[in-house]
């Protein structure tokens, strides 16, 4: 007995020791206090030194929290008991957040950055007069591909994913809205279509592609890629920007049936804290300077004019990334479907998925 | 045993440790590539070793995941031990039910217990972050701790509990002369165990953390999106290293102090 | 003991059970009579019992069974050698080891291990055998999940092991049984409650496993537990996750009622 008094009054004694320790880690980190600021964003979504550089100049110290995917972030943000000063959602959830009451309107004033934005990011349908949302960084979904390893295949249209030559040599990525809308697309359909017939055409046709997939993953899809064990895959074009970085050999196209445009934005959560600095953060990301080097970091395609003149030749001209008005006429932006319409295309996905080679 | 016989089952044993070790060989020697990713080793380096070592923030949550497995862990197995204590002397109608609620925790899904364990916080109102982890770790624990204490219990003999009393013990006598002391073994067991759990745990963390707290396994998830980053594998390495340190060196201790105590129930 | 001793002892304990048991099956049920928009409904139990859902049910009982079975083929001779060794419980305990190891972390360890560019496929070329697809495959996924929840397999068999009399062992010898009917008639009976222990403690979670079936199998393979993970985190049908929770809560409670394990305390381990 006394044994067991001893060892566990040892543990205690222990834990709060190290209590201690972290609290003063803590504060000598600068991490308690009103003096912070939460961001809650993708995991390796912003340029490390930037934060440092936000810390210097604006006195305040910055919490990150990553979350994997819109969901798991609105779920937290919903249920409260959370703080989070700023988020970077995507759009569909930014309009799903808007009605939800979960956004607090950005005061345009206190950022006078946001003329640098290119017009045609702003005053987009999901969040009107851009109240709730400024961008942050866009995109579209497409192939990635190995030139030597699929043959004459181009990817001008999605059906070379259905080539006989890619037999279990493809990956795609794990998303619902992603997969069905290729479906959708490759049948000259729109990525919003919630035809039913149209839908279980889609489903016909994905069901077809199977013996080519060799897996649906998520974010490994980039080390994948990058380690060649597939000959093309279905990603977003950021990840695909980041698999080029890795693996110089890759190439990236969107089909010409058209794709997905999508676009992060930065919000500030209902439940924020210190709205005053998210607004100061905000605005220092609109810096051309600081946008032109978080871009380069990241390496997706930046919303900021400004931001894309300081930027090389090299990433502004390259229309990989930066298609031109002719493609870009053909991107669609995910609209919000209804919690009911999303239910049924994840169940289709679901179904795709659970076909069996 | 005959000497080729003995030679086959080593050689089994042996296979089987290396599989159980081979990807944690695998983490450690990448945790050494100056390459930057887990595919093509192209050079020694210690980078990833200094990196972890400036880093104030992974050192942060280094120190809150066993904050939160050691206090976890000890006050599930407070609870558990009496609970336990509890359901051994009860009706065996009774006793099966608490048994099966009891289990319910252990066999579902993470998912599951992380999804109902936010829902309920939010209810009660407590904030995302320590309190959240703590009181869900502990929870978690509690099950397991019975699960190894109660074998003990079955194996203690009754008369040994009446002979106390009918000596004039008070139930506290009974409980921290008799019972505790027979059970310890079954004890440090559920403690060990719940603490592993509680290292290992992610999913039930990721649910019910947030506003900035975080533990080793959330954290690990969160930085995997670019492909593991080489300074995780290598704070894995350190603590691995530290841990099989401290378990040889505790075994060798406990058996160099069993050797003259022999064994018996001295509290 | 004395009832009244034992209520004060039961109290933290009780609560714990009420709060964190009780409470959160009693919200799984609720929520699965709600569909997307919130609205009451039984549409959940209809949906479980379209193909989608069975075959899936089907799959995952079938890749549990499998896991289990490669667990007690590995687990078994493992435990029993290790009683024989000299430092039993240091090996033992070096056995659990390895689950304190992130999972996610082994998981990637076991995709560079096994990819195409991989240690494996370069043994395999080495030996003449040939560039073979290893990950994304049944194999890889059945493996890599035996591997993970092989120590909570060892564990109850070990302790079965070890609480058996040896003098049986030697009784029956001494009888003139040979070693395999010694092992049929004497030892294995003995374990079965370890073994029976170790099956539920990987049958279960198997059926819910997720993240495996992703990174390893990719998306090849899908649980129960996936679907659950999927409804939950990605598409927000809570009633949907909700109404197969409640199935995986009734499938274990078969599951434990048919082996039998409720008249004792088991030594069962979660994962």
């Amino acid at each position: 007995m006394k044994q067991l008094t001893r060892i566990f009054l040892l543990i205690f004694i222990a834990s709060f020791a190290l209590i201690y320790l972290v609290n003063m880690l803590n504060r000598s980190e600068g991490y308690a206090g009103n003096n912070t600021i939460t961001i809650y964003n993708w995991g390796d979504y912003i340029d490390p030194e930037l934060i440092e550089r936000f810390e210097e100049e604006s006195g305040l110290k910055v919490i990150y929290q990553t979350f994997d995917s819109n969901e798991a972030m609105m779920t937290k943000i919903k249920q409260g008991g959370t703080t989070f000063d700023i988020s970077i959602p995507s759009e569909y959830a930014i309009e799903k957040m808007k009605d939800e009451n979960l956004l607090l309107p950005i005061d345009h004033s206190k950022v006078p950055n946001l003329q640098y934005i290119d017009q045609r990011f702003l005053d987009l349908s999901f969040d009107e007069g851009n109240e709730y949302s400024i961008p942050y960084f866009w995109g579209t979904v497409g192939v990635v591909y190995h030139p030597d390893l699929v043959g004459d295949l181009t990817f001008d249209s999605w059906d070379d994913l259905w080539d006989e030559q890619l037999k279990n040599n493809i990956f795609l990525l794990d998303g619902a809205r992603e997969v069905i809308g290729m479906g959708l697309n490759s049948l000259g359909y729109s990525l919003n279509d919630t035809n039913e017939e149209h839908l279980q055409e889609a489903l016909q046709k994905l069901s077809t592609l199977t013996p080519n997939v060799k897996a649906i993953v998520g974010d490994e899809i980039k080390m994948l890629m990058a380690g060649e064990e597939a000959a093309a895959a279905l990603v977003w074009s950021g990840d695909a920007a980041e698999i080029m970085w890795e693996n110089e050999a890759l190439e990236y196209i969107v089909p010409s049936e058209g794709s997905n445009l999508w676009f992060d934005n930065m919000v500030i959560p209902s439940t924020a804290r210190n709205i005053d600095g998210a607004h100061q953060f905000i605005n220092f990301m609109l810096d051309p300077e600081v946008a032109a080097q978080n871009t380069e970091y990241v390496g997706y395609s930046t919303p900021n004019a400004a931001a894309l003149e300081l930027l090389d030749e090299e990433i502004s001209g390259d229309e990989r990334f930066y298609p031109d008005e002719e493609l870009t006429a053909r991107l669609e932006v995910y609209e919000n479907l209804g919690p009911r319409m999303l239910s049924h295309y994840n169940d289709l996905f679901l179904e795709f998925k659970m076909h069996r080679k | 045993m005959s000497n080729a016989k003995f030679k086959l089952s080593n050689l089994y044993l042996i296979a089987v440790f290396i599989v159980l070790y081979a990807p944690i060989a695998y983490l450690m020697i990448y945790s050494f590539n100056s390459g930057g990713t887990m595919q093509g080793f192209e050079g020694f380096t210690l980078e990833h070793y200094s990196e972890v070592l400036q880093d104030t923030r992974l050192l942060i949550i280094v120190l809150n995941t066993f904050i939160i497995a050691l206090l976890s862990a000890a006050i599930a197995t407070i609870i558990g031990v009496f609970g336990a204590i509890a359901i051994h002397f009860l009706r065996s109608k009774s006793k099966t039910t608490l048994l099966t609620l009891n289990n319910v925790l252990i066999v579902s899904p993470d998912v599951i217990i992380g999804a109902s364990f936010l829902i309920l916080f939010t209810i009660v109102g407590i904030q995302l972050g320590f309190t959240s982890v703590l009181l869900s770790h502990i929870a978690f624990s509690i099950p397991i701790v019975v699960v190894m204490v109660l074998p003990k219990l079955q194996e203690m003999n009754n008369s040994l509990i009446d002979a106390a009393r009918d000596l004039g013990a008070s139930p506290w006598h009974v409980i921290s002369r008799v019972i505790l002391p027979y059970i310890k073994p079954g004890i440090y067991a559920g403690f060990f165990m719940a603490l592993t759990y509680s290292l290992d745990d992610f999913a039930v963390t990721f649910f019910v953390t947030g506003n900035g707290y975080s533990t080793l396994a959330v954290e690990i998830y969160s930085r995997a999106r670019q492909g593991v980053s080489l300074s995780i594998n290598a704070l894995s390495t350190l603590i691995f290293l530290f841990t099989i340190v401290l378990v040889i060196g505790y075994y060798y201790i406990e058996r160099r102090n069993q050797r003259p105590a022999n064994g018996g129930a001295q509290g | 003991m004395e009832a009244r001793t034992r209520t004060i002892y039961l109290i933290p304990y009780f609560m714990w059970l009420v709060l964190f048991v009780v409470a959160p099956i009693l919200l799984i049920v609720y929520y699965s009579f709600f569909n997307v928009e919130g609205q009451f409904t039984f549409a959940n139990y209809e949906k479980f019992f379209t193909p989608v859902y069975m075959k899936m049910t089907l799959s995952s009982f079938w890749y549990a069974l499998l896991i289990t079975f490669f667990s007690l083929a590995v687990a078994y001779p493992t435990a029993y050698l290790l009683t024989k060794t000299k430092h039993k419980a240091l090996w033992l305990l070096l056995i659990i080891l390895p689950s304190w190891i992130n999972l996610l972390l082994k998981a990637y360890a076991f995709i560079g291990i096994f990819g195409t560019y991989g240690i494996v496929n370069a043994l395999f070329e080495v030996v003449g055998i040939g560039n073979q697809q290893i990950l994304f495959t049944d194999f890889s996924f059945v493996f890599v999940s035996v591997y993970i929840f092989i120590p909570f397999m060892i564990l109850p068999i070990y302790n079965a092991l070890e609480k058996m009399n040896p003098s049986l062992i030697y009784a029956a010898r001494d009888l003139g049984a040979s070693s395999w009917v010694t092992f049929r008639k004497v030892i294995f009976p003995l374990t079965l409650d370890g073994v029976k222990a170790g099956c539920i403690a990987v049958f279960i979670p198997a059926l819910s496993l997720f993240m495996l079936t992703r990174l390893i199998a990719g998306n090849r393979v899908i649980t129960l537990g996936t679907a659950i993970e999927q409804h939950f985190l990605v598409t927000e049908d809570w009633g949907m996750g909700a109404t197969i929770a409640v199935f995986l809560i009734i499938i274990m409670a078969l599951v434990m009622g048919l082996l039998g394990l409720r008249k004792r305390g088991l030594d069962l381990v979660k994962r």
